[in-house]
């Protein structure tokens, strides 16, 4: 069987392209690290790949706000991503990622476009790495989460990743349309403050998706969870289920078969 | 030649000028040369009979510097020891030279002479790792200086052979305690101030660049206040054909990534003197993460196709050092003009020694430009060719037509005059403990563990992205909630390999502490190697296959007994490195870290050694971490506790002074690594956790508080010198060499097995068991309870200290 074409995005200061590429290549993707510039210049284009994985890091230095610029830039180049959206290929936006998809107005998705929602730094005033507990919505038909429990654990590093809607409105319309994927939540399941939201994000946001479920962003690092060595209480034996991360990337290459 | 004579208006005369006048010359323009370079220098220039230029000058003393050329560890030393005295003709070569090239290991694939030192990994991978200070620049600008030492040796590590992929950066720190409210000189910082700027400027750049950031420490001390010592270190994977370079006449002279501005001018002669409130503002660079990243991925992309014959990055000095480096054996000539500039309007030296950063210089075989420029244009990365190398043995510079620099590479590598320093150590009596009031070992114990030294670095670590690349599997902060200290980070590289396969993995750990270099620096060095395999050893590596790095910072070698200190602690790395079998790959020193206080006398800091060591993990799923992992497991101790508290933690926070330093047998501590390594990769380890700052009391209570259960001890099993009779000295002695390690019930006595017959001089005692009950519990020597401590509060106590003082 052909391996479904993952195209991920590169541009300066993405750095998370490489661990996400094995780890689409490990569940049966044929990643390829594509830099906006190929894609501008026409050399290489969206519609020939399966998935579009845009990975995290900090693309331009998140100079004039994370993901802003690349986010111009995806909206200038990319035009055909709406129709690859449309088409219900698979996009992921992991951290810089997500920020970049929500910048662009992919996410929260609306007909026109328009960004609607972004982000800012951090409550605590920091860069921060942990891992979190996060609840998977199960209402939702995001297809990276098929098959998933709906506790998990990803770790988080960010230092803007407070998610800010532009209006309170906004937000009974994500949870209507079940757009919210992913909450950080306390290991019990309680959606509670500080360090267990890490940045602050409404309604403990972590990832939200499109009602199609085909395009997912969030602010957690699944190329960081793809064995059950990188849990941090591996040692301890205490966490036995699949690696959360290596099944998202297997549902997304599976649904592109 | 003719254009450089005297009527050049960028001469420099300095033909029959007096000592003193180019004193004066040498002060005004941070030349940082000596009475004697200079007499070498009119010399030169006699012969030629012609005035120096500008640039000339500029470059001598550039690529004279301490900084550059390491004179005071390649020159040689009248040493005094006691009432021997000795020449020491090249201490560097006398000690970790010729120790790392008695060991002969096949393993070691290059060493001293690129710019980091590349051991094998695996069969088709080489490891570089190279670790710098920055300390001048983080004095004068915190933020800046962090961020640009970050960089710099991540560029080291980019033009290390043909370029390696950074996959771990290391940081540690010495500061002033950050709770200092005594007055500071003018233009110094406050030591918080410093701190959060370095952190700042470590995280920003670190992350940026998608390096994790998973290794390292802080050591606090007032001695620091003035010279902050920030060690930054980058390890790589590069392919092991990468590891070799090549310079050929004919060569374009490529330079890469940053422009040239007048950032960073006289980094290099600056940094060799004393740090004072004169220190040009100039001579801190400006970093720029992103722009280093677009180098490293167009770099490494264009190293892979084999577009380029060597590469060395621009650091101390500029085009300067770097073309003149990789011209060294065959010459260089240069077009200033060609440089891409941040501002039109610099001068001709000002081009050649900035220190710009984010810049890298390449040997282009001229075939290859067209591919190499398309490979840099890719990554919207600025490439332009400066010159070509030669066959002329000239380092030749031009700008627009003129000539700046026309200088022989003989003598400008090996015309520096070797002056002979004085040097004395005269060793310390033994002086019995005294001062400071006794204290009850639980409240002791409460005081060191929420001491400065030892308290949670959650506060830093947290801001660092040590997940990156995603081959953190053993992290910085572990246990039950993720926040324990570990003894060091298991990183498994595939992001840089590839292959999500093959877990080898490796390991890097680190040593320090200057309060045993207090009562004597040869034993601080040996420990400081000791502390550096006990973290390797205690997370799975392999400590038979460590490789050491050294960083000597020091105050100013002029005087003959921080020179003597300097040489004890040299002697002690070359003792070291034979008796645990451990080469030497790279380092480095930095010294004049000295400065006047408020009241206008000398502070030199305390002589410093930070050890860093690298050791592969073969099996980074068989890695250990710290935490105790259950109830009723046998704790056994590896190590013998000695009367050793002079220089420990227990007297600081008594106040205390005197008692014996920590003495290593190399011998006995590589055996007893060894075997637990053995045992580890059997599986019969289930923590462990070497014993430093603090002692057994500590280890025990950081073990359990990270895995949340407690434990009883039985001192009087402790394996030990049998003239002990104090239960404090068995708690808080911080003898070298030792792990306290958790075994399951059931596999004692396979773990055992491995400290037998081939480990005689390994002492292992089972020494107590991990309970249920979060409570530490120590049995004293009398057979009566003479600790006992709610593990719950030790671990607030250490969790605090550090946010209480930072927010």
């Amino acid at each position: 069987m052909k391996k479904p074409q993952v195209l991920i995005l590169r541009a300066a200061g993405t750095n998370c392209e490489l661990e996400t590429a094995n780890a689409f290549k490990s569940v049966g993707g044929d990643p390829e690290l594509v830099h906006i510039s190929e894609l501008r210049t026409g050399k290489k284009k969206l519609m020939d790949y399966a998935i579009l994985a845009i990975p995290g890091g900090f693309s331009y230095g998140d100079d004039v706000g994370a993901g802003k610029v690349l986010a111009n830039q995806v909206r200038h180049t990319l035009t055909d991503l709406r129709q690859f959206v449309r088409l219900g290929r698979p996009v992921i936006g992991i951290c810089n990622g997500f920020q970049v998809l929500v910048k662009a107005g992919i996410l929260p998705h609306s007909n026109s476009c328009e960004q609607s929602a972004s982000f800012t730094v951090n409550d605590s005033g920091k860069f921060e790495t942990r891992w979190t507990h996060l609840r998977i919505n199960t209402q939702s038909s995001c297809l990276f989460f098929k098959g998933l429990p709906e506790m998990i654990e990803l770790p988080v590093a960010h230092g803007e990743g407070k998610l800010v809607l532009r209006s309170p409105r906004l937000l009974e319309d994500l949870k209507k349309t079940k757009s919210i994927a992913l909450q950080y939540v306390t290991e019990d399941g309680k959606l509670l403050g500080y360090p267990h939201n890490p940045n602050g994000s409404i309604f403990n946001i972590a990832g939200l998706t499109n009602p199609e479920g085909n395009v997912l962003g969030l602010m957690p690092h699944p190329e960081r969870f793809v064995t059950l060595h990188h849990h941090p209480n591996w040692t301890r034996q205490t966490y036995r289920k699949a690696p959360v991360g290596l099944e998202m990337f297997k549902n997304a290459v599976d649904y592109a078969r | 030649m003719s254009q450089l004579a005297e009527t050049n208006p960028a001469s420099f005369p300095i033909l029959g000028k007096s000592t003193k006048e180019l004193r004066v010359l040498s002060d005004s323009r941070h030349l940082s040369l000596s009475d004697a370079e200079w007499a070498a220098i009119q010399a030169h220039y006699k012969t030629l009979k012609r005035e120096p230029s500008l640039a000339e000058i500029e470059t001598i003393a550039q690529t004279w510097s301490e900084h550059c050329k390491h004179k005071t560890f390649t020159s040689p030393i009248r040493y005094t020891e006691g009432k021997k005295t000795r020449t020491i003709k090249n201490l560097f070569q006398e000690t970790i030279v010729a120790a790392t090239g008695a060991l002969k290991k096949p393993w070691c694939l290059s060493l001293f002479k690129d710019n980091a030192g590349v051991v094998a990994f695996g069969k088709k991978w080489a490891l570089a790792f190279k670790v710098e200070t920055h300390n001048h620049p983080s004095a004068l600008e915190p933020y800046g200086g962090a961020a640009t030492g970050v960089g710099g040796v991540v560029r080291d590590i980019l033009g290390v052979g043909l370029g390696a992929k950074p996959v771990l950066n290391t940081d540690t720190f010495c500061f002033g305690r950050p709770d200092w409210t005594g007055a500071l000189p003018e233009g110094s910082h406050h030591p918080t101030r410093t701190l959060r700027g370095v952190v700042a400027g470590v995280r920003d750049y670190g992350n940026r660049m998608g390096i994790p950031t998973a290794g390292g420490g802080i050591w606090f001390d007032d001695d620091y206040r003035l010279n902050p010592l920030v060690f930054c270190g980058t390890v790589g994977l590069m392919p092991r054909w990468a590891v070799k370079k090549e310079v050929k006449p004919g060569d374009l002279i490529v330079t890469v990534g940053g422009r040239t501005g007048r950032d960073g001018l006289h980094g290099a002669t600056f940094s060799s003197a004393n740090l004072g409130a004169d220190a040009p503002s100039s001579a801190v660079q400006i970093g720029h993460a992103i722009q280093e990243k677009r180098v490293l991925d167009a770099l490494l992309a264009a190293r892979d196709k084999k577009l380029y014959g060597s590469v060395t990055d621009c650091g101390a000095g500029g085009f300067s050092s770097a073309i003149g480096e990789l011209g060294a054996s065959c010459g260089a000539r240069v077009r200033l003009e060609a440089a891409p500039l941040k501002a039109s309007d610099l001068d001709s030296w000002e081009i050649w020694l900035s220190e710009s950063q984010e810049r890298m210089v390449l040997a282009v075989p001229p075939k290859n430009l067209k591919a190499l420029e398309t490979v840099f244009a890719a990554e919207g990365c600025e490439l332009a060719v400066l010159g070509e190398f030669t066959k002329t043995g000239r380092l030749e510079v031009t700008h627009h037509g003129c000539v700046v620099v026309d200088l022989d590479m003989g003598f400008l590598h090996t015309g520096l005059p070797r002056a002979e320093r004085a040097a004395v150590w005269n060793a310390p009596a033994s002086v019995k403990p005294a001062g400071g009031a006794s204290k009850k070992p639980s409240e002791a114990l409460r005081e060191m563990i929420g001491h400065l030294n030892v308290c949670s670095r959650e506060w830093v670590i947290r801001q660092y992205d040590h997940e990156v690349q995603g081959g953190a599997i053993v992290k910085p902060l572990q246990g039950v909630r993720h926040d324990g200290p570990g003894d060091a980070c298991v990183i498994w590289p595939h992001a840089a390999t590839g292959d999500m396969e093959d877990f080898s993995c490796f390991a890097v750990g680190h040593g320090l502490n200057p309060d045993y270099g207090r009562i004597d620096p040869y034993w601080m060095a040996l420990a400081a190697v000791d502390e550096a395999l006990r973290n390797l050893t205690c997370v799975g590596a392999d400590p038979a296959r460590a490789a050491l790095l050294d960083n000597f910072c020091w105050a100013s070698p002029e005087d003959p007994k921080q020179l003597g200190a300097l040489i004890r602690a040299a002697e002690g790395c070359r003792d070291a490195a034979k008796g645990f079998g451990a080469p030497f790959i790279s380092g480095k020193d930095s010294l004049f870290n000295q400065s006047k206080d408020e009241k206008g006398k000398d502070l030199p800091i305390p002589g410093t050694l930070l050890v860093s060591a690298v050791a592969p993990v073969p099996d980074g799923r068989k890695a250990v971490t710290m935490d105790f992992k259950g109830p009723g497991n046998a704790l056994y101790l590896i190590g013998r506790t000695n009367d050793e508290l002079g220089g420990s933690l227990y007297h600081r926070v008594l106040g205390r002074t005197g008692g014996e330093v920590p003495k290593v047998s190399p011998a006995a501590a590589i055996d007893g690594f060894k075997a637990l390594h053995a045992a580890m990769t059997r599986g019969h380890v289930l923590s462990a956790h070497d014993l430093s700052e603090g002692g057994l009391a500590l280890c025990a209570a950081e073990m359990g508080f990270t895995g949340e259960f407690g434990c009883l001890l039985d001192l009087d099993e402790c394996p030990r010198d049998p003239r002990i009779y104090s239960n404090e000295t068995l708690l808080f002695s911080e003898s070298p060499s030792r792990i306290l390690v958790e075994v399951k019930p059931e596999n004692e006595s396979a773990f055992l097995r491995h400290f037998g017959k081939s480990a005689k001089s390994a002492m292992v005692r089972r020494v107590g068991q991990t309970t249920a009950n979060p409570i530490l519990k120590v049995t004293g020597l009398e057979g009566t309870t003479c600790l006992e401590e709610s593990l719950k509060e030790l671990k607030e106590a250490w969790q605090t200290a550090l946010p209480k003082i930072l927010g």
